[in-house]
């Protein structure tokens, strides 16, 4: 394959995993590759980054399709070892890589990792075709049980559960996320090699962290996610004051204008408006908490609280089968993991522990009937999966008609609504329903209602 | 400008501005394909210091516009002496031309564009200011040049370089981020936050500077709302200086834990997670 060939490719594979990479910006990068040197491999993937991807949350799967289409060059890179990774008993190589860990450097990492996945990454799935597995080279290193022992060594004496353990156990876990990371870097690289790039290419980007299903996050991603809500929290309210300062005028102020018409003899030239009221709605969220949709109901909750200036007022309130109000746990400046877990045990928020749309909606109108008002907006958070039960499409019926506004936000994608015993579309006809499937779609959202 | 990245590297170092690989090859290319370079990143990772670092290891001037709220062409690219053309038409008569050159008050672009010396042209903080500047910058940044109706087109002397920096509170336009470089600047690893702290406060012992570097890697690990920047590691290592604190323990940093975290909620969670209380 040409350079140029495999330029384009790689440019093209980068749209295909929807990065936006416009043609001037193609040709930028082709210039890029004639002003520095192509055999630095580092500097070639930051010449493309540099041209090509203008945004952080690409840059991962930007990663992964460089190492396929770039990959590194492995032959010659086997250094001098104090070990020989090819014969050496699995006891010595955990003892190598817990070495790696705590002071290795990023390249004596990767060519361990390289070595690693050809000992134990291969797997025979027919004579004469091969598989290559990460979980397996995994398994037979098992990095995360080096922990004890590490720590056991660096401490050597000190008292436990301090600062130095806290700074060891950090270091250690990123050694065993980019060891991790450069284990399935290089497994891919095997399968691209024995069966093309392009059919591992599709499957190995993941997709950008705004673009990830809400039910679908593992736990590492809802932790990525926390991170992302006040930055997003902060660009969103940036973004609506703008949107609010452009937007309509006030009303006509007369004294004003009376008196700049006294400049053309008491005809009115120029009007002048009072600048306009701020529209700050007050919100009333009621979030369905069950297993299912924990983690986009806190994703949510999170958001709108960090965005809290926006509005007049927001309560909160929980529900699996019977709903509390949950407003309390997220005082200003609280804690943000300390007000998931407080919410997870302090709040009644469960009575048999299955979901029940109908009864927790009863119960609300009963007990918190009058948090609705004409100037608040409800948004209903849920999947709308009731287990059977009676859905009370008359309570809510009335809930939102007491409201200003009121809206539904179902985390599922809306091809499985009404399967099962989801009732979006009957929940549907009485408060609209939108679906919201990822933090894009919700930030969207907010900035239609704010 | 440069030779090479690795030129770029050795060349930043000798100011006391460490730069990485990605840092490197994005100054590099900036320069050799005469793009300019949009940075953005976490406050205080050191993207303007960036652009001050570039300007003194080449030599050249550094022109800063520093972007706000309700910054216009008037303050940005150039305005009209009315108060000389004014003057002008009441002392000889009416017919002569008030719209050249004598008249014309320079602001940071146009000073960068008609610049004789090489320039380093730092646009900093872009996200702050409005929408309609970002269309004022685009004919600048693709073909360095600027259009004054009543004179005609200013084209570039010889090219300043351009070095925007945003701290992305609002997404800048895909038409100006078409016309840019990319470079984001994460916080940096242990390894090289430790070379930046040795390398602006000198005076620290290594040990410490690398215990620093170990320690603030670790708060940025926790889930905080805001997580402690360069800029605040280096405050910090000052602290211990001025205090004189040969070891950074436990006490230590439970003392001091308020230079790097500002948010009460932060510093409770440091404490209970670490567990200095």
């Amino acid at each position: 394959m040409s350079l140029v060939d495999r330029h384009i490719g790689f440019v093209h594979a980068l749209r295909d995993a929807g990065l936006p990479v416009s043609l001037a910006e193609g040709l930028d990068a082709a210039r890029a590759l004639q002003v520095i040197d192509l055999v630095e491999r580092e500097s070639l993937r930051e010449a493309y980054a540099a041209t090509l991807v203008k945004k952080p949350a690409n840059r991962p799967g930007f990663d992964v399709l460089f190492d396929l289409w770039f990959p590194p060059t492995t032959s010659g890179l086997r250094q001098r070892e104090d070990v020989d990774l090819d014969q050496a008993p699995v006891p010595e190589l955990r003892e190598h890589l817990a070495g790696l860990l705590m002071d290795g450097t990023e390249s004596e990492l990767r060519a361990f990792a390289r070595a690693m996945v050809g000992r134990f990454g291969r797997q025979e799935a027919r004579p004469g075709r091969q598989n290559w597995f990460s979980y397996s080279v995994l398994r037979a290193l098992s990095p995360e049980t080096l922990m004890a022992g590490i720590l056991r060594e660096v401490l050597a004496g000190q008292e436990r559960g301090g600062l130095a353990e806290k700074t060891a156990r950090q270091r250690v876990n990123s050694g065993i996320r980019r060891f991790e990371e450069a284990v399935s870097a290089d497994v891919r690289r095997r399968i691209a090699e024995d069966s093309g790039i392009e059919k591992i290419a599709r499957s190995a980007v993941r997709p950008p962290l705004d673009q990830l299903d809400f039910l679908r996050v593992t736990k590492a991603d809802l932790a990525r996610l926390r991170r992302e809500v006040h930055p997003l929290a902060r660009r969103l309210a940036a973004r609506l004051t703008i949107k609010h300062r452009k937007g309509r005028r006030g009303r006509l102020d007369f004294r004003r204008t009376v008196r700049a018409s006294l400049q053309s003899g008491g005809v009115p030239m120029d009007t002048h408006f009072k600048p306009p009221r701020p529209h700050k709605p007050e919100l009333v969220i009621l979030c369905d908490t069950s297993d299912s949709v924990s983690s986009f109901a806190h994703f949510t909750l999170l958001l709108t609280y960090a965005l809290r200036e926006q509005f007049t007022k927001v309560r909160a309130f929980g529900f699996v089968d019977t709903v509390d109000e949950i407003t309390r746990f997220f005082q200003p400046g609280a804690d943000v993991l300390d007000a998931m877990s407080r919410l997870a045990t302090e709040a009644d928020m469960v009575r048999f522990g299955r979901t029940n749309y109908g009864h927790a909606l009863e119960t609300f109108a009963e007990r918190y009937g009058d948090a609705i008002g004409p100037k608040s907006s409800l948004l209903i958070l849920g999947d709308a999966r009731s287990n059977y039960q009676p859905p009370a499409l008359e309570v809510l019926k009335s809930l939102a008609g007491k409201a200003r506004h009121a809206y539904w936000l179902n985390p599922e994608p809306r091809r499985q609504w009404d399967t099962g015993d989801s009732i979006a579309t009957d929940y549907g006809t009485v408060v609209p329903m939108h679906e919201c499937r990822n933090v894009a779609q919700l930030t969207a959202f907010i900035e239609d209602i704010a | 400008m440069f030779a090479s990245p690795a030129d770029v590297t050795e060349r930043l170092t000798a100011v006391d501005y460490l730069s990485d690989d990605a840092i490197s090859t994005s100054v590099f290319l900036a320069a050799a394909l005469g793009k300019p370079l949009l940075v953005e990143g976490p406050a205080g990772v050191g993207k303007t210091q960036l652009a001050k670092a570039v300007a003194q290891a080449t030599g050249s001037a550094l022109v800063r516009l520093q972007c706000y709220e309700g910054l216009d062409e008037a303050r940005a690219l150039y305005e009209w002496n009315y108060k000389k053309q004014l003057l002008r038409i009441q002392a000889t008569s009416a017919d002569d031309d008030i719209f050249t050159e004598e008249f014309l008050l320079e602001r940071p672009l146009l000073k960068a564009i008609r610049a004789e010396e090489p320039t380093v042209l730092l646009i900093d903080e872009m996200d702050k200011a409005d929408v309609e500047v970002e269309g004022l910058l685009l004919e600048l940044l693709s073909d360095f040049q600027v259009t004054i109706p009543e004179l005609g087109t200013i084209v570039a002397r010889r090219r300043p370089y351009v070095v925007l920096t945003s701290n992305a509170t609002r997404e800048l336009s895909e038409a100006l981020k078409r016309r840019c470089l990319y470079l984001h600047i994460e916080y940096p690893t242990p390894e090289r936050e430790r070379d930046i702290v040795l390398a602006q406060v000198p005076s620290l012992p290594a040990g410490v500077a690398e215990q620093l570097a170990r320690t603030v890697a670790t708060l940025r690990a926790l889930e905080l709302k805001k997580a402690p920047s360069v800029a605040e590691t280096v405050d910090w290592a000052h602290t211990l200086l001025a205090l004189g604190r040969g070891d950074l323990d436990e006490e230590t940093v439970a003392e001091t834990l308020g230079v790097v975290l500002k948010h009460n909620s932060d510093h409770e969670r440091a404490v209970k997670e670490l567990g200095l209380a």
